[in-house]
């Protein structure tokens, strides 16, 4: 016994050193994983309330682009709504009931965002305070931008597409054929679609657009065009680059989805387990 | 003393917050971050208690970590260059280190570069293989740890050289 704490006395730094090691690659490795990642992250009161005050200093200089891409995103709805021809569009005042029965979209802002890291994460100011649950899908008026992974009372933080462990369901616009949204961790302009099957007919320049596969995502949500594609190794499926509609480099404000029905489809869907 | 202790107390909070809210968004060339919040470690005092310096090492890096939800790369490769520094120190400045009465403004501009640059590009390597964790990508992981090297090791040295004035 005396021998084992004279060993342990002697070695007193290395044994230290070992442990916050170990501690840091025990983080480190869950970080890789999705869904793992909760003990470390940016949603907390301490990091999310520096953000957050340093953030209403910067966000004066976005305005003038922020009000540029609200009132194009305002353009557009309103010429959709213009135009429909369906009666109960053209009334002036929507009431909230009729619009709310499958999607809950919940604004939000993004106090911090990265994009030169392999696994990115944004921090948003929206969190279980805001009724936002984990696995709510999270949008801009241009396209996708992420999952949300982490809550806390009023953050919460956003795995971004510039994500290596992201999966998000995506098809192409003018079939019915699906595959999966992931990234390779090279460009912040350029997602991957891989198991796409061969028979798709893929062209350049043909727009992608979310699944209705996923319970995250409503389906048709934009996500960018392809910008190149080949055939992957097992000679099945499609590997297609492609550039993001939205700039990820500069995003300022965000929607969040909540999927109503989310639980049910689930409840469906785990029914052949 | 007491002095020390503010100064680096002091360092500590001013580094993390110049790192996580100004260094992290250059992005320069799209991925090229300088990491100079590691000047802490470097400019630690030769005399220390080395548990302690070892555990703030591993604090600073898990609070980088918090803000930038990195896992723990930060803290697992602040832990080593701490751990590893007396070696280093030894290597890059030889017999002054033996009498432990190193001050980081009076050496040569060689040696300290020497010193500087290996724990930067030990603490970076450390840092990028365990972000990328990627073998297939091991071509990314040395660009990265090399620009982003040189990067710090500029800063780190004009901030040195700009703070260091005022204690002659």
């Amino acid at each position: 016994m005396q021998q084992i704490i004279n060993f342990i006395l002697r070695n007193k730094t290395f044994l230290l050193f070992l442990l916050l090691l170990s501690t840091s690659l025990f983080l480190t490795f869950q970080s890789h994983s999705y869904h793992k990642s909760k003990l470390i992250n940016s949603a907390n009161f301490l990091t999310g309330g520096i953000y957050e005050s340093v953030n209403n200093i910067g966000n004066y200089f976005n305005l003038k682009t922020e009000n540029a891409i609200l009132l194009e995103e305002n353009n557009r709805l309103k010429s959709i709504v213009f135009n429909s021809k369906k009666d109960n569009l053209k009334e002036e005042y929507l009431d909230s009931t009729t619009f709310n029965s499958n999607y809950k979209l919940t604004a939000a802002q993004v106090y911090k965002n990265s994009y030169s890291a392999t696994n990115n994460y944004l921090t948003i100011n929206k969190g279980k305070r805001d009724s936002i649950k984990e696995d709510y899908g999270v949008i801009t008026s241009k396209g996708i931008v992420g999952i949300i992974d982490n809550t806390s009372k009023k953050y919460a933080r956003v795995m971004s597409v510039l994500n290596t462990n992201i999966r998000v369901n995506a098809q192409l616009k003018k079939t019915n054929h699906f595959g999966t949204l992931s990234w390779n961790g090279k460009s912040p302009e350029y997602v991957q679609l891989i198991d796409l099957p061969k028979q798709a007919p893929v062209t350049v320049g043909d727009t992608i657009i979310t699944g209705g596969l996923s319970t995250i995502f409503p389906k048709g949500i934009p996500i960018g065009v392809i910008s190149a594609f080949k055939i992957d190794d097992t000679e099945n499926y499609f590997e297609i680059d492609i550039k993001l509609f939205n700039d990820m480099t500069n995003v300022g404000h965000v929607y969040i989805i909540e999927n109503l029905d989310a639980e049910e489809i689930s409840t469906l869907n785990n029914l052949d387990e | 003393m007491n002095n020390a202790i503010t100064i680096n107390i002091a360092r500590f909070i001013i580094l993390i917050l110049l790192q996580v809210l100004v260094l992290n968004n250059i992005n320069f060339l799209g991925y090229i971050n300088p990491y100079i919040y590691i000047l802490f470690i470097i400019l630690y005092p030769i005399k220390n208690n080395r548990l302690l310096f070892i555990f703030l090492s591993f604090l600073l890096g898990l609070t980088i970590d918090l803000f930038l939800d990195s896992g723990g790369v930060h803290a697992a490769a602040c832990v080593t260059i701490a751990y590893i520094r007396p070696v280093l120190l030894k290597f890059s400045f030889g017999t002054i280190y033996d009498y432990q009465t190193i001050k980081f403004n009076t050496t040569e501009f060689g040696q300290r570069f020497t010193y500087f640059s290996i724990i930067i590009f030990i603490h970076h390597l450390i840092l990028f293989s365990l972000e990328i964790f990627n073998s297939s990508k091991i071509i990314l992981i040395l660009k990265k740890t090399l620009f982003s090297s040189i990067f710090t090791l500029i800063l780190c040295l004009l901030i040195t050289i700009l703070f260091s004035r005022k204690n002659k």
